[in-house]
């Protein structure tokens, strides 16, 4: 199907997840952080949709937006201190910090500026009808290895996780 | 107006991971600095699924990796930061000092 309106949206989704983005580091209560947070996530799952990737825009939402920053809400009700609120929210260095968060800036522009021709305007256009059957197949043969690598690793984070906060080691 | 094309996403995802480093730089809650994290997370993710748009669905099965990863890395991160509470009464990265001589 011929999408409609795509500059539109993509104008509104990547502001809408810029937005939030400078919302996360520039509130003092980590609540209203979580909560940009979560928006500019589901904003980027659209994103996803618009490039065709509908199965990692599910994985979007149900895990990062689902999963991920319900464990962060979690820790922040555990954590959360009024006392840190009406403390500085930011630390001494974050002159330096900003400098050289610019000069990396500074460096995207000058790589896309350069290479702007190695990413071409013309996209083939995939078909997102059976998108997630080709990625099961993928996942399944030939990063068959990787995957069970991933398992592994989630295992050892679960194990670590308990461990970290428990309450005698 | 020009057509969106993968530069488009790709500048996107630029902004968001600077975004990102200046919260990890200048945020002294350690929950934002972790949220900032995922903000860089999120970045390359979008880069790789925009690319995946060129060259075939690798990149959407790397993202689902990066997706993983980012999961382990929340969950042993925060569980860090709840002993690190029980012990400090504090969630401030700069006065996470017991290892600096």
């Amino acid at each position: 199907m011929q999408p409609v309106a795509t500059t539109f949206f993509f104008y509104f989704l990547s502001g809408l997840t810029l937005a939030s983005g400078v919302l996360v580091i520039t509130r003092k209560n980590p609540v209203h952080s979580a909560l940009a947070l979560i928006f500019g996530l589901l904003a980027q799952a659209g994103l996803y949709l618009m490039l065709y990737a509908p199965f990692v825009a599910g994985v979007q939402i149900i895990l990062y937006a689902g999963g991920i920053m319900v464990l962060f809400l979690f820790v922040i009700m555990l954590v959360n201190l009024e006392r840190s609120q009406k403390e500085e929210q930011f630390n001494k260095q974050w002159l330096v910090g900003i400098v050289a968060a610019a000069a990396l800036g500074v460096l995207f522009v000058l790589v896309y500026m350069k290479g702007a021709d190695l990413f071409p305007v013309r996209m083939t256009l995939p078909t997102e009808s059976n998108n997630t059957q080709e990625i099961g197949v993928m996942l399944y043969g030939q990063y068959m290895f990787a995957f069970e690598i991933a398992s592994l690793l989630l295992l050892v984070a679960i194990i670590g996780a308990v461990v970290m906060a428990k309450k005698r080691i | 107006m020009a057509p969106i094309g993968t530069l488009h996403y790709l500048v996107t995802a630029a902004s968001l991971f600077v975004l990102g480093v200046i919260g990890v730089l200048t945020r002294r809650n350690v929950v934002i600095v972790l949220m900032s994290i995922e903000l860089i997370l999120n970045a390359v993710n979008l880069n790789l699924v925009a690319f995946s748009r060129i060259w075939g669905l690798h990149g959407q099965v790397f993202a689902i990796f990066v997706i993983t990863d980012a999961a382990a890395e929340a969950a042993v991160g925060l569980g860090i930061l709840i002993a690190f509470f029980r012990n400090r009464e504090t969630v401030n990265v700069d006065e996470v000092d017991l290892l600096k001589w």
